[in-house]
């Protein structure tokens, strides 16, 4: 029982507090920079720092909060999967709709 | 992902003894239909992540349509964008991110085996879980009293005459002609199909909280089988994200218009 006790521990990777500290103190941090960014003029770059600032964010959660940083390949590949497909779909909508008009006027 | 062998084990009673064949003692939230523990911790997680997929598409098909129409009606859209409160879009934001640090705090208390931290965790995140609506019910109501819900009693007020609503005007917004003016209702629509998923997603969360709160003061997330707490982590760190791209897309890509 404690062999199959201590086996599963140093198989399951306990990711510390500090790294939840930090990441959520980051996060935070990025929420105020995007929120200050959006006061100032900065012509076609506000939604393009707005988006980034988010994707950041989001990769910090995917990667610490979510453990995808600590977890095994088949959960790196499905995460993966799912983001390029769902860029891929999105991609490919967009580009239709946004070009559909072209050579029409 | 189900926990329910985890506390008050015993159950292995007549007619037949599952451990009859004489295989190794194993810990008694090990399914039989798994070789080890870790493979079942593996099986749960990714069964998880492809929950969350599904889940990626869902919101995927609205943030896809949000773009679509933000680009075909751009005026509406800034102008609908203006009517949100950024004070409480960043508040809602702070709790939130907040809310998904006291849950990875929750998952490792579960993993170092302290059952009071757990549970101040999981209380900690069902209160701010309940902020962020509270919050919500707050703009909500604002929009409501403004009737900028789309519907019959939808109000064209704001954008054919900003000079009469307080956030148009420090906006500085332009009169619009009232085919486009008419289109910030697409705008209002999306605004509450999203949020309103969102917000959705979260009530489903707090009261999977609400029961893991009283679970976890059985002891049953605390002796080594921490996948509920775990996965339940990944769903709501999900929800986190959602709301970490709704934020900026709905309340501040707009201010500059120009």
């Amino acid at each position: 029982m404690t062999d199959q006790k201590e086996m599963e521990e140093s198989q399951h990777h306990i990711v510390s507090p500090v790294i939840y500290i930090i990441i959520g103190g980051s996060l935070l941090v990025l929420t105020g920079l995007t929120v200050g960014a959006s006061y100032l003029e900065l012509g076609i770059f506000n939604p393009i720092v707005a988006i980034l600032i988010a994707c950041i964010k989001a990769v910090l959660v995917v990667l610490f909060f979510m453990h995808v940083k600590y977890s095994s390949k088949l959960t790196k590949l499905t995460v993966f999967c799912g983001l390029f497909t769902f860029l891929a779909l999105i991609g490919m909508t967009l580009s239709d709709y946004f070009s559909r008009a072209w050579g029409t006027w | 992902m189900s926990d329910s062998t985890a506390i008050g084990h015993g159950a292995h009673a007549a007619p037949v003894d599952p451990h009859a064949g004489g295989h190794a003692e194993h810990p008694p939230y090990l399914r039989h239909h798994f070789e080890n523990v870790e493979q079942q911790a593996d099986a749960a997680g990714f069964a998880m992540w492809l929950f969350l997929l599904t889940e990626v598409m869902f919101f995927g098909g609205l943030f896809t349509a949000y773009l679509i129409y933000r680009n075909w009606y751009y005026p509406a859209f800034v102008a609908g964008s203006h009517q949100l409160n950024i004070f409480w879009g960043t508040l809602n934001t702070a709790v939130l991110i907040t809310s998904s640090f006291t849950m990875a705090m929750g998952v490792w208390c579960a993993e170092t085996h302290k059952k009071k931290g757990l549970v101040l965790c999981l209380i900690l995140t069902f209160i701010l879980g309940l902020g962020f609506l509270g919050i919500k019910t707050i703009e909500y109501s604002e929009k409501i009293e403004k009737h900028h819900v789309p519907g019959f009693h939808y109000s064209l007020q704001s954008f054919l005459d900003p000079d009469s609503d307080a956030e148009a005007k420090a906006a500085g917004d332009k009169p619009m002609a009232l085919d486009m003016a008419r289109h910030t209702e697409v705008y209002f629509s999306l605004y509450f199909a999203m949020t309103g998923m969102h917000a959705l997603h979260m009530i489903i969360g707090i009261a999977i909280l609400g029961f893991m709160i009283f679970r976890a003061q059985a002891g049953a997330y605390t002796l080594g089988h921490v996948t509920f707490v775990e996965n339940f982590g990944l769903y709501w760190h999900f929800v986190d994200i959602i709301w970490i791209f709704l934020f900026p897309l709905l309340y501040l890509i707009s201010r500059h218009p120009n």
